[in-house]
C-alpha cells in the first residue's frame, strides 16, 4: 500500500519533473485570479457608481444604458463562450494568452461586482446622502467618504465569493490553451493514465487557496465591524 | 454685529414654488431672513414646511422662484451650491450621523475635506463644541453607542463645526424619545442665544414661543401667516391658524 502511494507520487510528480506543470499552473492560475479580481472590481464600481447615480439622481442616462447591455450580455452568456469570442475573435491578433484570459474573466466579473457594489450602494439610508451633501461635500466626496465605506462593509461577504467563483472559473482557461493548474494536472494525468494523484492534487490546492481567501475576508469583516457595537 | 448686518437679509426666498409630479408641495413663498433671526416654521403635517426648508439648501430642488443666500442667486444653475451649503448647517430628524465613523471623525471630516483645516485645528473646534454639549467623554464612540438625544446633540455640533452662518432645522426632536426631547432643544437654545440665524421646522410650540424671533405658519404649501410670537399664538388672525392651535395647545 505504502509501496504504491509512494510510486504513484515518484511517477506523478517527480519523473521528468513533471510537478513543474503543478508549480507553473497554479501560479498562472493566481496570476489571472489576481488581475481578473483587480480589473473585475474596477470595472464594477465604475458600473456600480453609474447606475445607482442615474437610480437616484436620473442623470448619465446614455451611460446607464450601456451599462445595462453590458450587464445583459455579461450575465446572460456563458463565462466559457465570452472567454472563446474574447480569443478567437476580439483579440485573435493578440498573442498573449494570459492577458487575453486576465480581460475576459475581469470583465465577466465585473458584471458581478457591479450588481452586489450598487446593491450595497442602495441599501444605504438615503440620509446619508443628504448628510453628505448638506455638509458641502459633492456628489462624488459624499459617495466616497460617505456611501461607500458603509456599503462595501454591507457587501464584503458577497465581494469574497465572488473572487473565490472567479478563482474556480479561471479552471477553463486551458480551452484557449494556458496551462493553468487544472489544464496542468490534466497533462500529468494524460501522460501517466494516473487520473487520481493529479487531479486529487489539484483539488486539493483549490481547496486550500479558496480556505485562504474566506479566512482573509473574514478578518478584513471583523475589522471593518468595529464600529456596529 | 453693525446694525448693517443686521438690515440686510442672510436668505431671501422669492416666489418659491416646488411641485411633485402633479403635486404641488410649495406655492409662492416669499420670505426674508436676516442675520441673527430665530424662524420657526408651524404647521399640520403634509403643509410643506419641510419642504420649504430643504429648498433652503436646494437638498429639494424648486420648481420655480428664487433663493438668494448672502445676495447669490443659490437657484442659478451655474452657482456652485456644494461651496454655499457649507455655511449652511443643517439638522435632520433622523440625525444621519456617518454611522463608519467615530463621533469626532463625523465632526472632523468635512472641516478637514472642504476647508482645507488640518486635524489637529478641526479636533481643537470639535472637542470645543462637544464640551458645550457635554459629550466630550464620547469623542471616540461610534454612533450606534449613543442615545437618540446625544444623536441629535451630536449632529447639530457636526453642524456647527463648519462654521455655518445659518442653521436649519428639520423637526430635529421628532423622533426623539420625549425625555429627550429637551436636551436637544436646550442646545438649540444656547445657539439662538448666540445670535445664530435659525430655521426651524418644529411641532415644539413651546420652544417657538420662547425662543422664535418671527413664526411662519404654513397650510397646504402655501405661507397662510406670519408674526411674532404673540402674534401668532395670542392673537391668531386666519381661521385655519386658529384651528391648528386648538389641536396642538
Amino acid at each position: 500500500m505504502i509501496e504504491m502511494l509512494h510510486d504513484g507520487f515518484v511517477r506523478n510528480f517527480i519523473s521528468d519533473d513533471r510537478y513543474l506543470f503543478i508549480v507553473n499552473g497554479f501560479f498562472t492560475t493566481i496570476k489571472i485570479t489576481f488581475f481578473a479580481v483587480l480589473l473585475g472590481v474596477a470595472v464594477g464600481f465604475l458600473i456600480a457608481m453609474i447606475k445607482s447615480t442615474y437610480e437616484m439622481t436620473g442623470k448619465l442616462k446614455l451611460p446607464n444604458l450601456i451599462c445595462n447591455i453590458y450587464l445583459t450580455i455579461i450575465r446572460g452568456t456563458p463565462t466559457m463562450v465570452q472567454l472563446l469570442i474574447l480569443y478567437f475573435i476580439v483579440f485573435a491578433s493578440v498573442n498573449n494568452k494570459t492577458v487575453v484570459a486576465i480581460l475576459a474573466f475581469g470583465i465577466n466579473s465585473g458584471a458581478y461586482v457591479a450588481e452586489i457594489v450598487r446593491s450595497g450602494i442602495m441599501s444605504i439610508d438615503k440620509g446619508q446622502m443628504e448628510a453628505g451633501r448638506s455638509l458641502g461635500f459633492t456628489y462624488i466626496q459624499t459617495m466616497i467618504y460617505i456611501i461607500l465605506p458603509q456599503a462595501l462593509k454591507n457587501v464584503l461577504p458577497a465581494l469574497g465569493n465572488e473572487m473565490i467563483v472567479l478563482l474556480k472559473e479561471t479552471a477553463i482557461s486551458g480551452y484557449i490553451a494556458i496551462q493553468d493548474l487544472t489544464k496542468g494536472g490534466d497533462i500529468i494525468r494524460s501522460r501517466t493514465y494516473d487520473p487520481y494523484f493529479p487531479l486529487l492534487t489539484v483539488a486539493a490546492i483549490y481547496l486550500v487557496i479558496v480556505m485562504i481567501m474566506s479566512a482573509g475576508v473574514n478578518r478584513l469583516e471583523r475589522r471593518l465591524r468595529n464600529s456596529d457595537h | 454685529m453693525t446694525t448693517d448686518n443686521l438690515e440686510k437679509s442672510l436668505i431671501s426666498v422669492k416666489h418659491l414654488q416646488k411641485k411633485f409630479g402633479e403635486m404641488k408641495a410649495l406655492s409662492d413663498i416669499n420670505t426674508e431672513i436676516k442675520k441673527g433671526e430665530v424662524v420657526v416654521v408651524i404647521g399640520p403635517s403634509g403643509s410643506g414646511k419641510s419642504t420649504f426648508l430643504r429648498c433652503l439648501n436646494l437638498l429639494e430642488v424648486p420648481t420655480k422662484g428664487n433663493i438668494y443666500f448672502e445676495g447669490v442667486d443659490i437657484t442659478d444653475k451655474k452657482t456652485n451650491i456644494n461651496v454655499h451649503r457649507q455655511k449652511m448647517g443643517m439638522v435632520f430628524q433622523h440625525f444621519n450621523l456617518f454611522p463608519h465613523m467615530t463621533i469626532l471623525k463625523n465632526m472632523i471630516v468635512a472641516p478637514m475635506k472642504l476647508q482645507g483645516k488640518s486635524e489637529q485645528e478641526a479636533t481643537k473646534l470639535a472637542m470645543e463644541l462637544l464640551k458645550r454639549v457635554g459629550l466630550e467623554d464620547r469623542a471616540n464612540a461610534y454612533p450606534s453607542q449613543l442615545s437618540g438625544g446625544q444623536k441629535q446633540r451630536i449632529a447639530i455640533v457636526r453642524a456647527l463645526c463648519m462654521q455655518p452662518e445659518v442653521m436649519l432645522f428639520d423637526e430635529p426632536t421628532s423622533a426623539l424619545d420625549p425625555e429627550m426631547v429637551g436636551e436637544v432643544l436646550e442646545v438649540m437654545k444656547g445657539l439662538a442665544k448666540e445670535n445664530m440665524t435659525m430655521v426651524v421646522v418644529t411641532h415644539e410650540m413651546g420652544f417657538a414661543k420662547e425662543v422664535a424671533t418671527r413664526v411662519m405658519f404654513m397650510a397646504d404649501g402655501k405661507q397662510i401667516e406670519e408674526g411674532t410670537p404673540q402674534q401668532i399664538f395670542e392673537a391668531p388672525k386666519s381661521e385655519r391658524l386658529q384651528t391648528f392651535l386648538a389641536k396642538v395647545l
